[in-house]
C-alpha cells in the first residue's frame, strides 16, 4: 500500500507549527517527512492540491461509536467511516456502551475492532465508575496502561461530589483528566429542553442553564483542591464559559470543548424547524433535542467568544447516532443527540464565514488544541508525526442530506441545509481513507 | 368559507379573522342546539375517532355529542384499552387509525407536541384536544365565545387568570385566543407557578402583563378565570400548603368586588372547592362555568364543521 506521497501546493495551516503559507508536503512511510516550498517528485505519487487547505487531520475528544452494544445505531466500521467523511483522523470514544468501558478486555475489544474495520484512529475512553454506577471508581491504572486517554461517566454527570474529589484525586495517579458531562439532576429535573421562552411556549418541561453552570463551578473548585485535570464536555452556557475563564485565570486546570451545534443553532428551533422541502416547518422537532441542550442567542455568543479567548480549548462532536425510531416519536420520549461527524468542521466554518472566528482558531480547536487536552500524538504536522492530514476545500459547498451519512445515524436537525467548505481528501497515517466526490482528479484513490 | 387548515393544534398561528370566523360558526352551531331536535346531517358519512391517553370527561363526552350532533360516526378510544398498552407507537397507532378511515382525529396526550407529531403522519385532519402542558385550543374558544356572548366583545376587556399558569394548557391557548382579540391579559398566581419568563411568550400580545398579587391584579377585571391546583404542586416543592395558596390566590366574593361589577367568572373545571374559588361564587350570577360546557358542545361542532371544509349548508 502506498503510504508514500507528495501532496503539492496546498495552503498549509498547522497551529502546532505555526505554519501558514503555500507548501509541498512530503508523507513517507505514513508519517510527515519534510514541509518545503518546493519538493520535486522524485518519483513520489503526486497530489495536486492546488486551491486546497492542508491542515492535520482533526481531533475529535468526544464521540459515541455505540460499539460494543448498540450497533444498530452506529459500529466502529461506520462511525469511522463517518469521521474522515467529516476530516476527523482521531476520534475518542464514550464509555457509555454495554458493557459500560470500564474494564481492559473492552478497551482491548475496541482497540481490536478499530484495528480491524476502522478508518480512523480510535482512543477509548473509561467509565469514571464501575458499571456507571456513580460510587465506585474504575481501576484508573490498569485502564490507564491498556490505553485509555480519559475517563469519564459521559451522559450520567457524577452527581456525588465527594466522588468527584476522589475521581480527580485518584486521576493523579494517572495523570489523565477526569470529563464531566455537567447536569445537575436535581435541577434538570427531567427536563428536555433549555428552559426559556421556547419551552414556556411549548410546554415542554426546560432545565435551566443552572443545572450546568452550578456543577461547572463545583467541578472548578474540586479540581483546584485536588490539583487534578478536569476537561468540561459540551459546555453550552454563557455562564459555564464565564466560570471555566476565571477558574483558568487562577490557574486551576481545567478544559473544556463546545460542540458545532451549540455553536451555531439556538433553542428556536425546537419550535419551529428550519422549513422542510414543501414549505412547512416542524415544531417539536426531535432531531433538536440535544444533551445539553441547544441555548439562546447570547449563550452562542458567549461560546464564540469562548474560543476566541481561549477559554474554549476544543470543538469536539459529541457525535451521538441513533435509529431512525429512536427519534420518531414523541419529543418526551425521544432520545437526544445530533449525528455530526460528517457536518461538524462544515457547521463550525460558517463562523469564519461571518467573521466571528478566524479559520486558524478554527483549525487549532480542531487539531493541536485537542490533541494537548487529551496529550495526544497526533493533531500536528511536525516532522516525524502521523502522516494523518485533511485536504479542505473552502470554496465549495453542499446539502446536508442525512441519507447519504456513512454514520447510521441520519439524526440531524439541519438536514436540507447547504452548508459552506468541505472535506475534499483525507488520510490516516499516509493512507488516503476519503476522497471526497469531485476530487478523485487529484492524483489519490480512496483505499 | 371553510377553514384553510387540516388541522387544529393551537391558536398561536390563528390571525384574529379566523378565531372570529370559529365564532361565528360556533353561534350558528348554537342555534342548532337550541332546535327540539338537535341534529343535522352535515357530516353524515364521516368518521371521528376520539383518541384519549389521558382521562378526561367533559372534554370527550362533548366532542362526542358534537360529533353526533352533525351526524358523524364516532369511535372512542381510551389509551388503557387500546394497543398503546400493548407498546404500539404513536405513529403506528395514527396510521392504523387512518386505515381504518378515519376523517378527524380528537387527540388528548399527556405530552405536549405529540398531536403535531400526529398531523405531521396523517392525512386525517388532527384536534388537539390537550397535550401536556402546551395547548388546549377547544377550550380557549368556548372561553373565547361565552365571554363574547356575555359581554359582546373580546377587544378592550380585561382578563385576568390565576393559578398554576407554568403547568396549564387552558391558560397558554387562552392568551393567543385572548391576546389576539385585543383583550389585555393578566396571568396572576405564585412565582413558582408563573415563571416572568412567560412574559416573553406574548411578546407578540403586548397587552400581556403578570403579577402575583390577586387583589392588585383583580382590579376592574372584566373577567376572572380561575384554574384547578393539583394537588401535586406541594409535593414537589413548589407550594408549601393549599392553605397559603388559598389564601393569597383563591376567588373570594371580597375579591371579587374589587372586578367590575358584572365581571365574569370562569373556570375550565374540574374545580376545587374551597382552594381556587369559594362555593358561593362557583354557584354565583357572575359565574357561567356551566355555559362554558354548554358552549363547548357548539364550538367543537364549529372546529368539526369547518375543518371538515364540507360545502354542506349547516341549516
Amino acid at each position: 500500500m502506498n503510504e508514500n506521497w507528495l501532496i503539492q501546493g496546498a495552503r498549509v495551516l498547522d497551529p502546532a507549527t505555526d505554519l501558514d503559507a503555500i507548501r509541498d508536503v512530503h508523507i513517507e512511510e505514513g508519517r510527515i517527512a519534510r514541509i518545503e516550498e518546493s519538493i520535486a517528485p522524485d518519483g513520489l505519487s503526486v497530489v495536486d492540491a492546488s486551491s486546497l487547505v492542508l491542515t492535520p487531520g482533526f481531533v475529535d475528544l468526544h464521540c459515541h461509536l455505540r460499539e460494543p452494544g448498540f450497533e444498530y445505531k452506529e459500529t466502529i466500521a461506520t462511525g469511522t467511516r463517518a469521521a474522515v467523511r467529516g476530516g476527523f483522523t482521531t476520534v475518542c470514544s464514550m464509555a457509555n456502551t454495554d458493557p459500560v468501558v470500564d474494564s481492559p478486555a473492552t478497551v482491548a475489544f475496541i482497540q481490536d475492532r478499530a484495528k480491524d474495520a476502522g478508518a480512523a484512529r480510535v482512543y477509548p475512553l473509561a467509565a469514571v465508575t464501575q458499571g456507571f454506577g456513580g460510587t465506585q471508581l474504575v481501576e484508573m491504572a490498569a485502564l490507564s496502561d491498556a490505553g485509555v486517554v480519559a475517563f469519564s461517566d459521559d451522559g450520567l454527570p457524577i452527581a456525588d461530589a465527594r466522588v468527584m474529589r476522589h475521581a480527580l484525586e485518584y486521576s493523579l495517579l494517572v495523570g489523565k483528566p477526569i470529563v464531566n458531562h455537567c447536569e445537575d439532576p436535581s435541577l434538570a429535573h427531567d427536563g428536555v429542553m433549555n428552559e426559556g421562552l421556547t419551552s414556556l411556549r411549548l410546554g415542554l418541561r426546560g432545565m435551566p442553564a443552572e443545572a450546568e453552570e452550578t456543577m461547572v463551578a463545583r467541578d472548578a473548585l474540586l479540581a483546584r483542591r485536588t490539583g487534578g485535570h478536569v476537561h468540561i464536555a459540551h459546555v453550552s452556557t454563557q455562564g459555564s464559559v464565564q466560570i471555566i475563564r476565571a477558574a483558568k485565570q487562577q490557574g486551576i486546570r481545567i478544559t473544556a470543548e463546545v460542540t458545532p451545534h451549540h455553536l451555531t443553532l439556538t433553542d428556536a428551533i425546537v419550535a419551529a424547524s428550519l422549513p422542510a422541502e414543501d414549505g412547512s416547518s416542524l415544531a417539536y422537532d426531535t432531531q433538536a433535542k440535544v444533551k445539553p441542550p441547544l441555548r439562546t442567542e447570547a449563550d452562542v455568543e458567549a461560546l464564540t467568544e469562548g474560543l476566541n479567548d481561549g477559554t474554549i480549548d476544543a470543538i469536539a462532536t459529541d457525535h451521538a447516532p441513533h435509529s431512525t425510531t429512536d427519534k420518531l416519536c414523541e419529543f418526551s420520549d425521544a432520545e437526544s443527540g445530533i449525528s455530526c461527524l460528517e457536518t461538524a468542521f462544515s457547521q463550525a466554518y460558517q463562523l469564519v464565514q461571518d467573521g466571528r472566528i478566524t479559520l486558524q482558531t478554527l483549525i487549532s480547536k480542531l487539531t493541536v488544541e485537542p490533541s494537548r487536552v487529551f496529550d495526544l500524538p497526533t493533531g500536528t504536522l511536525a516532522p516525524g508525526a502521523p502522516a494523518d492530514v485533511v485536504l479542505l476545500d473552502l470554496t465549495d459547498s453542499w446539502i446536508v442530506d442525512p441519507l447519504a451519512f456513512a454514520s447510521k445515524g441520519k439524526n440531524t436537525p439541519i438536514a436540507g441545509t447547504t452548508l459552506p467548505a468541505r472535506v475534499a481528501l483525507t488520510f490516516v497515517a499516509g493512507r488516503p481513507v476519503q476522497v471526497a466526490d469531485g476530487y478523485e482528479q487529484r492524483g489519490a484513490t480512496q483505499t | 368559507m371553510p377553514l384553510e387548515r387540516k388541522d387544529l393544534l393551537d391558536l398561536d398561528d390563528f390571525s384574529s379573522g379566523e378565531i372570529e370566523l370559529l365564532l361565528e360558526t360556533t353561534a350558528a352551531m348554537t342555534e342548532i342546539l337550541s332546535r327540539p331536535i338537535r341534529r343535522v346531517p352535515t357530516l353524515r358519512g364521516k368518521t371521528i375517532v376520539n383518541m384519549f391517553y389521558e382521562a378526561s370527561t367533559r372534554t370527550r363526552s362533548s366532542f362526542e355529542l358534537a360529533a353526533k350532533n352533525l351526524s358523524a360516526d364516532l369511535v372512542n378510544v381510551s389509551a388503557s384499552q387500546s394497543s398503546v398498552e400493548k407498546g404500539e407507537s404513536l405513529i403506528d397507532t395514527m396510521r392504523t387509525l387512518q386505515a381504518l378511515g378515519a376523517d378527524m382525529v380528537v387527540m388528548r396526550h399527556w405530552e405536549a407536541g405529540a398531536p403535531y407529531l400526529a398531523a405531521s403522519w396523517l392525512n386525517a385532519s388532527v384536534i388537539n384536544a390537550g397535550d401536556g402542558w402546551h395547548a388546549h385550543p377547544s377550550q380557549a374558544l368556548l372561553d373565547l365565545y361565552t365571554v363574547q356572548e356575555r359581554l359582546g366583545t373580546i377587544e378592550g376587556l380585561k382578563l385576568v387568570i390565576v393559578g398554576d399558569i407554568l403547568h396549564s394548557r387552558v391558560a397558554r391557548s387562552n392568551l393567543w385566543g385572548f391576546g389576539k382579540l385585543g383583550a389585555q391579559v393578566v396571568l396572576c398566581g405564585p412565582p413558582t407557578l408563573l415563571t416572568p419568563g412567560l412574559l416573553g411568550i406574548a411578546e407578540n400580545l403586548p397587552g400581556v402583563s403578570i403579577s402575583y398579587d390577586l387583589d392588585d391584579a383583580i382590579a376592574d377585571a372584566d373577567v376572572v378565570m380561575m384554574l384547578r391546583l393539583q394537588r401535586e404542586r406541594m409535593a414537589s416543592g413548589l407550594l408549601p400548603s393549599l392553605r397559603e395558596y388559598a389564601t393569597r390566590f383563591g376567588l373570594t366574593q371580597k375579591r371579587m368586588q374589587r372586578a367590575r361589577p358584572n365581571a365574569l367568572i370562569m373556570h375550565p373545571g374540574p374545580m376545587n372547592q374551597g382552594v381556587e374559588i369559594s362555593p358561593e361564587l362557583a354557584y354565583s350570577e357572575q359565574a357561567v362555568i356551566e355555559e362554558q360546557v354548554t358552549n363547548g358542545v357548539a364550538v367543537r361542532m364549529a372546529i368539526f364543521y369547518l375543518l371538515a371544509g364540507t360545502s354542506e349548508r349547516i341549516a
